[in-house]
Protein backbone atom coordinates (compact mmCIF):
# COMPACT_ATOMS: atom_id res chain seq x y z
CA UNK A 1 0.00 0.00 0.00
CA UNK A 2 1.04 3.54 -0.78
CA UNK A 3 2.12 5.44 2.59
CA UNK A 4 0.92 9.07 3.16
CA UNK A 5 1.65 12.23 0.96
CA UNK A 6 4.46 13.50 3.91
CA UNK A 7 6.07 10.23 3.49
CA UNK A 8 6.15 10.16 -0.16
CA UNK A 9 7.52 13.61 0.40
CA UNK A 10 10.42 12.66 2.74
CA UNK A 11 11.17 9.64 0.77
CA UNK A 12 12.00 11.66 -2.77
CA UNK A 13 13.90 14.62 -1.07
CA UNK A 14 15.98 11.84 0.29
CA UNK A 15 17.17 9.78 -2.46
CA UNK A 16 16.81 13.15 -4.83
CA UNK A 17 19.36 15.55 -3.60
CA UNK A 18 18.38 19.00 -4.26
CA UNK A 19 14.66 18.66 -5.02
CA UNK A 20 12.34 20.64 -3.33
CA UNK A 21 8.53 18.82 -3.12
CA UNK A 22 5.84 20.63 -1.36
CA UNK A 23 2.22 19.05 -0.23
CA UNK A 24 -0.86 20.41 -1.32
CA UNK A 25 -3.68 19.53 0.45
CA UNK A 26 -7.12 18.92 -0.88
CA UNK A 27 -10.22 19.99 1.09
CA UNK A 28 -12.49 18.08 -0.44
CA UNK A 29 -14.04 14.60 1.10
CA UNK A 30 -12.05 12.66 -1.78
CA UNK A 31 -9.04 13.40 0.02
CA UNK A 32 -6.90 13.10 -2.53
CA UNK A 33 -3.50 15.15 -1.67
CA UNK A 34 -0.72 16.35 -4.21
CA UNK A 35 3.07 16.90 -4.49
CA UNK A 36 4.35 20.06 -5.98
CA UNK A 37 7.75 19.23 -7.84
CA UNK A 38 10.19 21.96 -9.23
CA UNK A 39 11.02 22.05 -12.32
CA UNK A 40 14.98 21.26 -12.31
CA UNK A 41 14.60 17.91 -10.73
CA UNK A 42 10.99 16.67 -12.19
CA UNK A 43 12.79 14.22 -14.37
CA UNK A 44 14.41 12.51 -11.87
CA UNK A 45 11.50 12.49 -9.10
CA UNK A 46 9.22 10.86 -12.27
CA UNK A 47 11.85 8.18 -12.89
CA UNK A 48 11.65 7.54 -9.15
CA UNK A 49 8.45 6.94 -8.56
CA UNK A 50 8.13 4.94 -11.62
CA UNK A 51 11.14 2.56 -10.70
CA UNK A 52 10.86 2.64 -7.06
CA UNK A 53 10.36 -1.17 -6.37
CA UNK A 54 7.41 -0.88 -3.32
CA UNK A 55 5.48 2.00 -5.39
CA UNK A 56 5.94 0.77 -8.89
CA UNK A 57 3.95 3.58 -10.18
CA UNK A 58 3.96 2.67 -13.77
CA UNK A 59 0.84 4.22 -14.99
CA UNK A 60 0.39 7.87 -15.46
CA UNK A 61 -3.24 7.84 -16.12
CA UNK A 62 -4.17 11.29 -16.56
CA UNK A 63 -2.24 14.33 -17.25
CA UNK A 64 -3.79 17.83 -17.54
CA UNK A 65 -3.47 21.43 -17.29
CA UNK A 66 -5.01 24.20 -15.37
CA UNK A 67 -5.46 27.81 -15.86
CA UNK A 68 -4.70 30.35 -12.37
CA UNK A 69 -5.36 33.83 -14.18
CA UNK A 70 -3.98 36.99 -12.10
CA UNK A 71 -5.83 37.88 -9.43
CA UNK A 72 -6.24 40.91 -7.51
CA UNK A 73 -6.97 40.65 -3.67
CA UNK A 74 -7.93 44.16 -2.45
CA UNK A 75 -7.72 44.69 1.81
CA UNK A 76 -8.53 47.71 3.78
CA UNK A 77 -6.12 48.65 6.22
CA UNK A 78 -5.51 51.58 8.45
CA UNK A 79 -2.86 54.07 7.80
CA UNK A 80 -1.37 56.83 10.11
CA UNK A 81 -1.54 59.80 8.56
CA UNK A 82 -0.95 63.83 8.73
CA UNK A 83 -4.20 65.52 8.24
CA UNK A 84 -4.53 68.89 7.63
CA UNK A 85 -7.51 70.29 9.40
CA UNK A 86 -9.87 73.44 7.93
CA UNK A 87 -8.14 75.98 10.44
CA UNK A 88 -5.02 74.54 8.68
CA UNK A 89 -3.33 72.59 11.87
CA UNK A 90 -1.93 69.31 11.26
CA UNK A 91 -2.71 66.04 13.33
CA UNK A 92 -1.88 62.28 12.62
CA UNK A 93 -4.96 60.13 12.44
CA UNK A 94 -6.18 56.76 11.32
CA UNK A 95 -7.46 56.78 7.77
CA UNK A 96 -8.80 54.02 5.94
CA UNK A 97 -7.01 53.03 2.87
CA UNK A 98 -7.58 50.28 0.00
CA UNK A 99 -4.42 48.30 -0.65
CA UNK A 100 -4.39 45.97 -4.01
CA UNK A 101 -2.30 43.17 -4.35
CA UNK A 102 -1.69 41.65 -7.70
CA UNK A 103 -1.12 37.73 -7.58
CA UNK A 104 0.36 36.74 -10.85
CA UNK A 105 -1.14 33.70 -12.55
CA UNK A 106 -0.20 30.72 -13.27
CA UNK A 107 -0.67 27.57 -15.58
CA UNK A 108 -0.46 23.66 -13.86
CA UNK A 109 0.26 20.55 -15.23
CA UNK A 110 -2.00 17.55 -13.28
CA UNK A 111 -0.03 14.21 -13.32
CA UNK A 112 -2.47 11.18 -11.44
CA UNK A 113 -0.20 8.46 -11.08
CA UNK A 114 -1.23 4.93 -10.54
CA UNK A 115 0.56 1.31 -9.96
CA UNK A 116 -0.51 -1.49 -12.52
CA UNK A 117 1.60 -3.93 -10.71
CA UNK A 118 0.44 -3.23 -7.33
CA UNK A 119 -2.58 -1.72 -8.15
CA UNK A 120 -2.91 1.30 -5.62
CA UNK A 121 -2.91 4.87 -6.49
CA UNK A 122 -3.06 7.52 -6.84
CA UNK A 123 -0.03 9.59 -6.54
CA UNK A 124 -0.97 12.89 -7.92
CA UNK A 125 2.24 15.01 -8.97
CA UNK A 126 1.80 19.14 -10.21
CA UNK A 127 4.15 21.60 -11.89
CA UNK A 128 3.80 25.46 -12.27
CA UNK A 129 4.49 27.58 -14.92
CA UNK A 130 6.19 30.93 -13.79
CA UNK A 131 3.91 32.96 -15.35
CA UNK A 132 1.14 32.97 -18.10
CA UNK A 133 3.20 34.80 -20.50
CA UNK A 134 6.39 33.93 -21.47
CA UNK A 135 7.35 31.60 -18.87
CA UNK A 136 5.21 28.81 -19.65
CA UNK A 137 7.94 26.22 -19.98
CA UNK A 138 7.73 22.78 -17.88
CA UNK A 139 9.82 19.93 -18.47
CA UNK A 140 7.86 17.19 -20.40
CA UNK A 141 7.18 14.08 -18.68
CA UNK A 142 6.59 12.05 -21.58
CA UNK A 143 10.42 10.12 -22.03
CA UNK A 144 9.14 8.20 -18.28
CA UNK A 145 5.43 7.95 -19.53
CA UNK A 146 4.09 7.91 -23.19
CA UNK A 147 1.06 7.80 -21.88
CA UNK A 148 1.62 11.52 -21.58
CA UNK A 149 1.76 12.61 -24.95
CA UNK A 150 -0.99 12.87 -26.32
CA UNK A 151 -2.23 14.30 -23.40
CA UNK A 152 0.70 16.90 -22.78
CA UNK A 153 0.24 17.99 -26.47
CA UNK A 154 -3.43 18.45 -25.37
CA UNK A 155 -2.77 20.64 -22.16
CA UNK A 156 -0.26 22.82 -25.04
CA UNK A 157 -3.15 22.96 -27.72
CA UNK A 158 -5.71 24.28 -25.41
CA UNK A 159 -3.51 25.84 -22.69
CA UNK A 160 -0.08 27.00 -23.91
CA UNK A 161 2.07 24.80 -21.43
CA UNK A 162 5.32 24.29 -23.78
CA UNK A 163 6.51 20.88 -22.44
CA UNK A 164 10.25 20.81 -23.12
CA UNK A 165 11.77 17.32 -24.63
CA UNK A 166 8.83 16.29 -25.45
CA UNK A 167 9.13 14.41 -29.01
CA UNK A 168 6.36 15.66 -30.74
CA UNK A 169 4.94 19.14 -29.88
CA UNK A 170 2.41 19.91 -32.21
CA UNK A 171 -1.58 21.19 -31.81
CA UNK A 172 -3.68 18.32 -31.42
CA UNK A 173 -7.14 19.12 -31.46
CA UNK A 174 -6.73 22.54 -32.81
CA UNK A 175 -5.27 22.75 -36.52
CA UNK A 176 -2.09 24.27 -36.75
CA UNK A 177 -2.75 27.27 -37.94
CA UNK A 178 -4.63 28.07 -34.96
CA UNK A 179 -3.27 30.99 -32.24
CA UNK A 180 -5.05 31.26 -29.09
CA UNK A 181 -5.30 28.84 -26.33
CA UNK A 182 -8.93 28.02 -25.88
CA UNK A 183 -9.19 26.53 -22.43
CA UNK A 184 -7.47 29.72 -20.60
CA UNK A 185 -10.31 31.29 -18.45
CA UNK A 186 -9.58 34.83 -20.29
CA UNK A 187 -9.87 32.92 -23.55
CA UNK A 188 -12.63 35.29 -26.03
CA UNK A 189 -14.05 33.54 -28.53
CA UNK A 190 -13.98 35.00 -32.29
CA UNK A 191 -17.42 36.41 -33.39
CA UNK A 192 -19.23 33.78 -35.43
CA UNK A 193 -18.53 36.25 -38.90
CA UNK A 194 -14.98 35.69 -38.24
CA UNK A 195 -12.36 34.52 -41.01
CA UNK A 196 -10.60 31.88 -38.76
CA UNK A 197 -7.16 30.69 -40.18
CA UNK A 198 -7.32 28.47 -42.75
CA UNK A 199 -6.01 24.54 -41.86
CA UNK A 200 -3.76 24.61 -45.42
CA UNK A 201 -2.27 27.94 -45.27
CA UNK B 1 3.08 23.56 -39.93
CA UNK B 2 3.45 19.96 -39.66
CA UNK B 3 5.38 17.98 -41.63
CA UNK B 4 3.03 16.29 -43.45
CA UNK B 5 2.22 19.41 -45.36
CA UNK B 6 6.11 19.23 -46.84
CA UNK B 7 4.39 16.93 -49.59
CA UNK B 8 7.42 16.97 -52.44
CA UNK B 9 9.88 15.95 -50.15
CA UNK B 10 7.92 12.47 -49.04
CA UNK B 11 6.89 11.88 -52.83
CA UNK B 12 10.05 10.83 -54.54
CA UNK B 13 8.93 9.78 -57.80
CA UNK B 14 12.47 8.82 -59.12
CA UNK B 15 13.26 6.36 -56.54
CA UNK B 16 9.96 4.92 -56.04
CA UNK B 17 10.08 3.88 -52.85
CA UNK B 18 8.37 5.89 -49.86
CA UNK B 19 4.61 6.66 -50.58
CA UNK B 20 2.88 9.20 -48.90
CA UNK B 21 -1.16 8.53 -48.30
CA UNK B 22 -4.15 10.01 -46.30
CA UNK B 23 -6.10 7.27 -45.20
CA UNK B 24 -9.20 9.63 -43.68
CA UNK B 25 -10.78 11.83 -42.56
CA UNK B 26 -13.83 10.25 -44.59
CA UNK B 27 -12.24 6.57 -45.14
CA UNK B 28 -14.99 4.36 -43.72
CA UNK B 29 -12.73 2.54 -41.48
CA UNK B 30 -12.55 4.81 -39.29
CA UNK B 31 -16.20 5.20 -38.27
CA UNK B 32 -16.00 8.96 -37.99
CA UNK B 33 -14.06 11.32 -38.93
CA UNK B 34 -10.31 10.22 -38.38
CA UNK B 35 -7.02 10.56 -40.44
CA UNK B 36 -3.80 8.62 -40.62
CA UNK B 37 -0.89 10.36 -42.41
CA UNK B 38 0.79 6.63 -43.67
CA UNK B 39 4.23 6.42 -45.51
CA UNK B 40 4.42 3.38 -47.59
CA UNK B 41 7.30 1.62 -48.62
CA UNK B 42 5.65 -0.62 -51.01
CA UNK B 43 2.72 -2.21 -48.67
CA UNK B 44 4.51 -1.40 -45.52
CA UNK B 45 3.88 1.04 -43.16
CA UNK B 46 7.15 2.98 -42.16
CA UNK B 47 5.52 5.80 -40.23
CA UNK B 48 2.18 6.37 -39.33
CA UNK B 49 0.31 9.52 -37.49
CA UNK B 50 -2.87 9.75 -36.14
CA UNK B 51 -4.55 13.10 -36.71
CA UNK B 52 -7.96 13.92 -34.96
CA UNK B 53 -9.58 17.00 -33.87
CA UNK B 54 -12.38 17.16 -36.31
CA UNK B 55 -14.98 16.37 -33.95
CA UNK B 56 -13.53 19.02 -31.33
CA UNK B 57 -16.50 21.20 -29.38
CA UNK B 58 -14.16 21.41 -26.88
CA UNK B 59 -16.57 19.92 -24.28
CA UNK B 60 -14.76 20.54 -21.03
CA UNK B 61 -14.92 24.24 -21.62
CA UNK B 62 -18.81 23.98 -22.11
CA UNK B 63 -19.00 21.80 -18.84
CA UNK B 64 -17.05 24.37 -16.86
CA UNK B 65 -19.53 27.64 -18.04
CA UNK B 66 -22.69 25.34 -16.70
CA UNK B 67 -23.60 23.90 -13.19
CA UNK B 68 -22.38 20.58 -12.23
CA UNK B 69 -25.88 18.94 -12.86
CA UNK B 70 -25.84 20.55 -17.10
CA UNK B 71 -22.86 18.54 -17.82
CA UNK B 72 -24.39 15.47 -17.53
CA UNK B 73 -26.79 15.07 -20.69
CA UNK B 74 -23.00 16.19 -22.52
CA UNK B 75 -21.33 13.36 -21.11
CA UNK B 76 -23.86 10.92 -23.11
CA UNK B 77 -22.07 12.54 -26.41
CA UNK B 78 -18.42 11.62 -25.44
CA UNK B 79 -18.74 7.91 -26.40
CA UNK B 80 -22.37 7.92 -27.91
CA UNK B 81 -21.90 4.35 -27.83
CA UNK B 82 -22.25 3.91 -24.13
CA UNK B 83 -23.93 6.97 -22.67
CA UNK B 84 -24.14 4.76 -19.38
CA UNK B 85 -20.70 4.02 -18.41
CA UNK B 86 -19.93 7.72 -19.47
CA UNK B 87 -23.21 9.04 -16.66
CA UNK B 88 -21.44 6.84 -14.58
CA UNK B 89 -18.11 8.20 -14.44
CA UNK B 90 -19.37 11.56 -13.76
CA UNK B 91 -21.31 11.10 -11.39
CA UNK B 92 -18.65 8.94 -9.67
CA UNK B 93 -16.44 12.21 -9.66
CA UNK B 94 -18.49 14.56 -7.79
CA UNK B 95 -19.55 11.88 -5.44
CA UNK B 96 -16.10 11.71 -4.38
CA UNK B 97 -15.84 16.03 -4.88
CA UNK B 98 -18.96 16.24 -3.01
CA UNK B 99 -18.91 13.00 -0.24
CA UNK B 100 -22.63 11.71 -1.57
CA UNK B 101 -23.40 8.67 -0.93
CA UNK B 102 -25.47 6.58 -3.45
CA UNK B 103 -28.68 4.17 -2.32
CA UNK B 104 -28.27 0.66 -2.88
CA UNK B 105 -30.74 -0.24 -5.34
CA UNK B 106 -29.12 2.69 -7.44
CA UNK B 107 -25.98 1.03 -7.05
CA UNK B 108 -27.38 -2.59 -8.33
CA UNK B 109 -29.08 -0.54 -11.18
CA UNK B 110 -25.67 1.46 -12.02
CA UNK B 111 -24.23 -2.02 -12.68
CA UNK B 112 -27.22 -3.78 -14.88
CA UNK B 113 -26.90 -0.88 -16.99
CA UNK B 114 -23.37 -0.30 -17.43
CA UNK B 115 -23.19 -4.22 -18.12
CA UNK B 116 -25.58 -3.79 -21.04
CA UNK B 117 -24.48 -1.05 -22.06
CA UNK B 118 -20.75 -3.15 -22.35
CA UNK B 119 -22.34 -6.03 -24.06
CA UNK B 120 -23.79 -4.32 -26.82
CA UNK B 121 -20.49 -2.09 -26.93
CA UNK B 122 -18.15 -5.19 -27.64
CA UNK B 123 -21.05 -6.87 -29.65
CA UNK B 124 -21.19 -3.97 -32.12
CA UNK B 125 -17.47 -3.73 -32.07
CA UNK B 126 -17.02 -7.50 -33.42
CA UNK B 127 -19.01 -6.97 -35.70
CA UNK B 128 -17.35 -3.17 -37.05
CA UNK B 129 -13.69 -5.33 -36.98
CA UNK B 130 -15.16 -8.31 -38.88
CA UNK B 131 -17.14 -6.26 -41.06
CA UNK B 132 -13.83 -4.40 -41.77
CA UNK B 133 -12.02 -8.00 -42.44
CA UNK B 134 -14.26 -8.14 -45.62
CA UNK B 135 -17.01 -9.62 -43.64
CA UNK B 136 -19.51 -7.95 -45.29
CA UNK B 137 -23.20 -7.63 -43.23
CA UNK B 138 -23.57 -10.79 -41.50
CA UNK B 139 -21.64 -10.58 -38.51
CA UNK B 140 -22.72 -7.06 -37.97
CA UNK B 141 -26.58 -7.39 -38.35
CA UNK B 142 -26.29 -10.29 -35.89
CA UNK B 143 -24.26 -7.74 -33.69
CA UNK B 144 -26.55 -5.18 -34.32
CA UNK B 145 -29.65 -7.30 -33.46
CA UNK B 146 -28.72 -7.84 -29.99
CA UNK B 147 -27.89 -4.30 -29.87
CA UNK B 148 -31.32 -3.35 -31.12
CA UNK B 149 -32.59 -4.90 -27.68
CA UNK B 150 -30.30 -3.80 -25.77
CA UNK B 151 -31.78 0.06 -27.04
CA UNK B 152 -34.52 -0.78 -26.68
CA UNK B 153 -34.81 -1.94 -22.84
CA UNK B 154 -32.94 1.54 -22.29
CA UNK B 155 -35.23 3.29 -24.00
CA UNK B 156 -38.22 1.81 -22.13
CA UNK B 157 -36.31 2.64 -19.33
CA UNK B 158 -34.74 6.24 -19.52
CA UNK B 159 -37.14 7.93 -22.69
CA UNK B 160 -33.87 7.40 -25.01
CA UNK B 161 -32.29 4.73 -27.10
CA UNK B 162 -28.76 6.46 -26.72
CA UNK B 163 -28.87 9.39 -25.24
CA UNK B 164 -30.11 8.08 -21.74
CA UNK B 165 -29.02 11.24 -19.81
CA UNK B 166 -30.16 8.34 -16.94
CA UNK B 167 -27.65 8.89 -13.58
CA UNK B 168 -27.62 11.59 -10.89
CA UNK B 169 -25.56 12.46 -8.34
CA UNK B 170 -26.77 10.41 -5.46
CA UNK B 171 -28.82 8.10 -7.59
CA UNK B 172 -30.90 7.77 -10.73
CA UNK B 173 -33.24 9.86 -12.18
CA UNK B 174 -35.82 7.36 -12.43
CA UNK B 175 -36.46 3.86 -10.90
CA UNK B 176 -36.62 0.71 -13.00
CA UNK B 177 -40.14 -1.05 -13.09
CA UNK B 178 -40.65 -4.65 -11.76
CA UNK B 179 -42.26 -5.55 -15.38
CA UNK B 180 -38.76 -3.89 -16.69
CA UNK B 181 -36.37 -6.12 -14.45
CA UNK B 182 -38.40 -8.99 -15.94
CA UNK B 183 -37.58 -7.75 -19.48
CA UNK B 184 -33.92 -7.21 -18.95
CA UNK B 185 -34.08 -10.91 -16.94
CA UNK B 186 -35.42 -12.46 -20.33
CA UNK B 187 -32.77 -10.79 -22.35
CA UNK B 188 -29.95 -11.86 -20.69
CA UNK B 189 -31.23 -15.56 -20.19
CA UNK B 190 -30.87 -15.85 -24.15
CA UNK B 191 -27.30 -13.64 -24.17
CA UNK B 192 -25.22 -16.79 -23.39
CA UNK B 193 -26.27 -18.17 -26.88
CA UNK B 194 -25.89 -15.60 -28.99
CA UNK B 195 -22.45 -15.42 -27.33
CA UNK B 196 -22.06 -18.64 -28.51
CA UNK B 197 -23.74 -18.33 -32.17
CA UNK B 198 -21.42 -15.26 -32.29
CA UNK B 199 -18.07 -16.67 -31.73
CA UNK B 200 -18.87 -19.85 -33.40
CA UNK B 201 -19.35 -17.70 -36.59
CA UNK B 202 -16.36 -16.58 -37.13
CA UNK B 203 -14.10 -17.81 -34.62
CA UNK B 204 -11.88 -20.36 -35.89
CA UNK B 205 -12.18 -18.78 -39.55
CA UNK B 206 -9.08 -19.76 -41.88
CA UNK B 207 -9.41 -16.36 -42.70
CA UNK B 208 -9.97 -14.22 -39.65
CA UNK B 209 -6.92 -16.02 -38.40
CA UNK B 210 -4.54 -15.24 -41.04
CA UNK B 211 -5.62 -11.69 -41.11
CA UNK B 212 -5.29 -11.27 -37.01
CA UNK B 213 -2.56 -13.09 -35.37
CA UNK B 214 0.30 -11.73 -35.19
CA UNK B 215 -0.87 -9.03 -36.62
CA UNK B 216 -0.54 -5.63 -34.29
CA UNK B 217 1.51 -7.27 -31.86
CA UNK B 218 1.25 -4.80 -28.32
CA UNK B 219 3.51 -5.95 -25.83
CA UNK B 220 3.16 -5.91 -22.52
CA UNK B 221 5.63 -3.02 -21.04
CA UNK B 222 4.73 -0.66 -23.88
CA UNK B 223 1.20 -1.06 -22.97
CA UNK B 224 1.72 -0.02 -19.31
CA UNK B 225 3.83 2.52 -20.20
CA UNK B 226 1.65 4.04 -22.79
CA UNK B 227 -1.36 3.97 -20.36
CA UNK B 228 -3.03 1.68 -22.59
CA UNK B 229 -6.42 0.29 -20.77
CA UNK B 230 -9.39 -1.49 -21.07
CA UNK B 231 -9.84 -4.87 -22.95
CA UNK B 232 -6.55 -3.99 -25.30
CA UNK B 233 -4.17 -4.10 -22.04
CA UNK B 234 -5.61 -7.54 -20.84
CA UNK B 235 -5.05 -8.71 -24.48
CA UNK B 236 -1.17 -7.88 -23.85
CA UNK B 237 -1.53 -9.81 -20.80
CA UNK B 238 -1.58 -7.05 -17.81
CA UNK B 239 -4.39 -7.96 -15.55
CA UNK B 240 -6.07 -4.42 -14.55
CA UNK B 241 -9.77 -4.18 -14.15
CA UNK B 242 -10.72 -1.38 -12.54
CA UNK B 243 -13.96 -2.78 -11.40
CA UNK B 244 -11.19 -5.15 -9.66
CA UNK B 245 -8.78 -2.43 -8.57
CA UNK B 246 -11.03 0.41 -7.02
CA UNK B 247 -14.04 -2.33 -6.56
CA UNK B 248 -16.50 0.72 -7.08
CA UNK B 249 -19.88 0.58 -6.67
CA UNK B 250 -21.11 -3.01 -5.48
CA UNK B 251 -18.27 -4.82 -7.88
CA UNK B 252 -17.32 -6.57 -4.79
CA UNK B 253 -20.09 -8.38 -4.54
CA UNK B 254 -20.14 -10.31 -7.86
CA UNK B 255 -17.78 -13.47 -8.83
CA UNK B 256 -16.86 -12.90 -12.55
CA UNK B 257 -13.00 -13.15 -13.88
CA UNK B 258 -10.57 -11.08 -15.84
CA UNK B 259 -10.24 -12.57 -19.03
CA UNK B 260 -6.83 -11.84 -20.53
CA UNK B 261 -4.87 -12.51 -23.59
CA UNK B 262 -1.05 -14.26 -24.23
CA UNK B 263 0.37 -12.15 -27.59
CA UNK B 264 -1.22 -8.78 -27.35
CA UNK B 265 -2.31 -9.09 -31.18
CA UNK B 266 -5.52 -8.60 -32.97
CA UNK B 267 -6.79 -11.71 -32.43
CA UNK B 268 -6.15 -11.36 -28.67
CA UNK B 269 -8.42 -8.16 -29.11
CA UNK B 270 -10.98 -9.34 -30.77
CA UNK B 271 -11.22 -12.59 -28.49
CA UNK B 272 -10.66 -10.85 -25.25
CA UNK B 273 -14.23 -8.95 -26.46
CA UNK B 274 -16.14 -12.23 -26.80
CA UNK B 275 -14.90 -13.48 -23.53
CA UNK B 276 -15.70 -10.13 -21.65
CA UNK B 277 -19.12 -10.36 -22.55
CA UNK B 278 -19.81 -14.11 -21.34
CA UNK B 279 -18.43 -12.04 -17.82
CA UNK B 280 -20.78 -9.56 -18.52
CA UNK B 281 -23.55 -11.94 -18.59
CA UNK B 282 -22.38 -13.47 -15.35
CA UNK B 283 -22.37 -10.15 -13.61
CA UNK B 284 -25.96 -9.24 -14.74
CA UNK B 285 -27.28 -12.34 -13.73
CA UNK B 286 -25.92 -11.97 -10.30
CA UNK B 287 -27.25 -8.09 -9.98
CA UNK B 288 -30.61 -9.14 -11.75
CA UNK B 289 -30.73 -12.16 -8.80
CA UNK B 290 -29.77 -9.94 -5.74
CA UNK B 291 -31.15 -6.32 -6.74
CA UNK B 292 -32.75 -4.98 -3.57
CA UNK B 293 -35.71 -2.65 -2.75
CA UNK B 294 -35.97 0.66 -2.02
CA UNK B 295 -35.26 4.44 -3.61
CA UNK B 296 -33.21 5.03 -6.30
CA UNK B 297 -31.68 8.48 -4.47
CA UNK B 298 -31.59 9.90 -1.84
CA UNK B 299 -33.50 13.00 -1.66
CA UNK B 300 -31.72 15.23 -0.04
CA UNK B 301 -28.94 15.44 -2.51
CA UNK B 302 -28.93 18.99 -4.10
CA UNK B 303 -29.14 18.20 -7.79
CA UNK B 304 -29.46 21.62 -9.28
CA UNK B 305 -27.79 23.85 -6.70
CA UNK B 306 -25.05 21.81 -6.31
CA UNK B 307 -22.11 23.66 -4.56
CA UNK B 308 -19.17 21.11 -3.28
CA UNK B 309 -16.30 22.40 -0.91
CA UNK B 310 -13.07 23.56 -2.54
CA UNK B 311 -11.35 21.06 -3.43
CA UNK B 312 -10.37 18.00 -6.33
CA UNK B 313 -11.18 15.45 -7.01
CA UNK B 314 -10.62 12.33 -9.68
CA UNK B 315 -13.13 9.50 -10.20
CA UNK B 316 -12.49 6.47 -13.07
CA UNK B 317 -14.62 3.55 -13.95
CA UNK B 318 -14.16 0.88 -16.14
CA UNK B 319 -15.77 1.80 -19.38
CA UNK B 320 -15.93 -0.86 -22.71
CA UNK B 321 -12.99 1.24 -23.66
CA UNK B 322 -10.49 1.41 -20.88
CA UNK B 323 -10.43 3.72 -17.56
CA UNK B 324 -12.97 6.50 -18.22
CA UNK B 325 -11.79 9.05 -15.52
CA UNK B 326 -13.33 12.45 -14.82
CA UNK B 327 -11.00 14.94 -12.87
CA UNK B 328 -13.09 17.95 -11.10
CA UNK B 329 -11.49 20.98 -9.21
CA UNK B 330 -13.89 22.97 -7.33
CA UNK B 331 -13.49 26.65 -6.67
CA UNK B 332 -16.78 26.65 -4.04
CA UNK B 333 -19.27 28.01 -6.73
CA UNK B 334 -22.15 26.32 -8.75
CA UNK B 335 -19.67 25.13 -11.78
CA UNK B 336 -16.79 22.99 -12.07
CA UNK B 337 -13.42 25.18 -11.87
CA UNK B 338 -11.51 22.77 -13.83
CA UNK B 339 -13.63 19.48 -15.55
CA UNK B 340 -11.35 16.98 -17.30
CA UNK B 341 -12.11 13.90 -18.89
CA UNK B 342 -9.94 11.46 -19.26
CA UNK B 343 -10.99 9.61 -22.70
CA UNK B 344 -10.06 6.19 -23.02
CA UNK B 345 -9.95 5.78 -26.55
CA UNK B 346 -7.54 8.77 -27.40
CA UNK B 347 -5.02 7.57 -24.82
CA UNK B 348 -5.11 4.21 -26.50
CA UNK B 349 -4.22 5.57 -29.51
CA UNK B 350 -0.74 6.67 -28.04
CA UNK B 351 0.19 3.37 -29.56
CA UNK B 352 -1.42 2.99 -32.88
CA UNK B 353 1.68 4.02 -34.80
CA UNK B 354 3.67 1.20 -32.39
CA UNK B 355 1.30 -1.64 -33.88
CA UNK B 356 1.20 -0.70 -37.42
CA UNK B 357 4.91 -0.16 -38.30
CA UNK B 358 6.19 -2.82 -40.42
CA UNK B 359 2.30 -3.89 -41.11
CA UNK B 360 0.34 -3.87 -44.36
CA UNK B 361 -1.02 -1.41 -44.96
CA UNK B 362 -4.99 -3.38 -45.06
CA UNK B 363 -3.62 -4.63 -41.87
CA UNK B 364 -3.85 -0.83 -40.25
CA UNK B 365 -7.39 -0.71 -40.85
CA UNK B 366 -8.62 -3.87 -38.59
CA UNK B 367 -5.29 -2.65 -36.28
CA UNK B 368 -7.54 0.21 -36.03
CA UNK B 369 -10.91 -1.47 -35.40
CA UNK B 370 -9.31 -3.83 -32.55
CA UNK B 371 -8.45 -0.31 -31.03
CA UNK B 372 -11.95 0.49 -30.48
CA UNK B 373 -12.23 3.93 -31.17
CA UNK B 374 -15.65 6.92 -30.95
CA UNK B 375 -14.53 9.88 -32.16
CA UNK B 376 -17.09 11.84 -30.11
CA UNK B 377 -14.60 10.61 -26.86
CA UNK B 378 -11.51 11.02 -28.84
CA UNK B 379 -11.98 14.45 -30.50
CA UNK B 380 -14.42 15.73 -27.69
Amino acid sequence: MLPPVEEIKTQIEAAIPGATVTVISNGSPSAQHSLLLDHAHARAVAEFLRDHAEWRLDFCSLMTGVDWPDTETSEKIKVKKLVKAADGSESEQEVDEVRKTKVPGRLEAVYHLFSMEKKHGPVILRMRTADRGEGTHLPSLTPVWRSAEFQEREAFDLYGIVFDGHPDLRRILMWDGFVDYPMRKDYVPPPDDAVLPEVHS
Amino acid sequence: MSETMTAPETLDFERGEIMEMSMGPHHPSTHGVFRMDVRLEGERVVRLKPVFGYLHRNHEKIAENGAYLSAIPYTDRLDYLCSMTNNWGYVLAVEKLAGIAVPERAEYLRVIVAELTRFQNHAGLVGFMLQDMGASGTPLMYAFREREKVLDLFESLTGARMMCNYMRFGGLRVDASAVWLDEVRDLVGRLPRFVDEFENLLRANEILMARTQNVGVLSRELAVNAGVTGPMLRASGVNYDIRKVDKYGVYDRFSFRVPMGEHGDTYDRYMMRILEMRETVKILEQALRDIPGGPVIDPKVRLRGLRPKAGEAYGRIESPKGELGFFLISDGTGNPYRYRVRPPSMINLTVLEDMCLGENIADTVIILGSVDIVLGEVDR
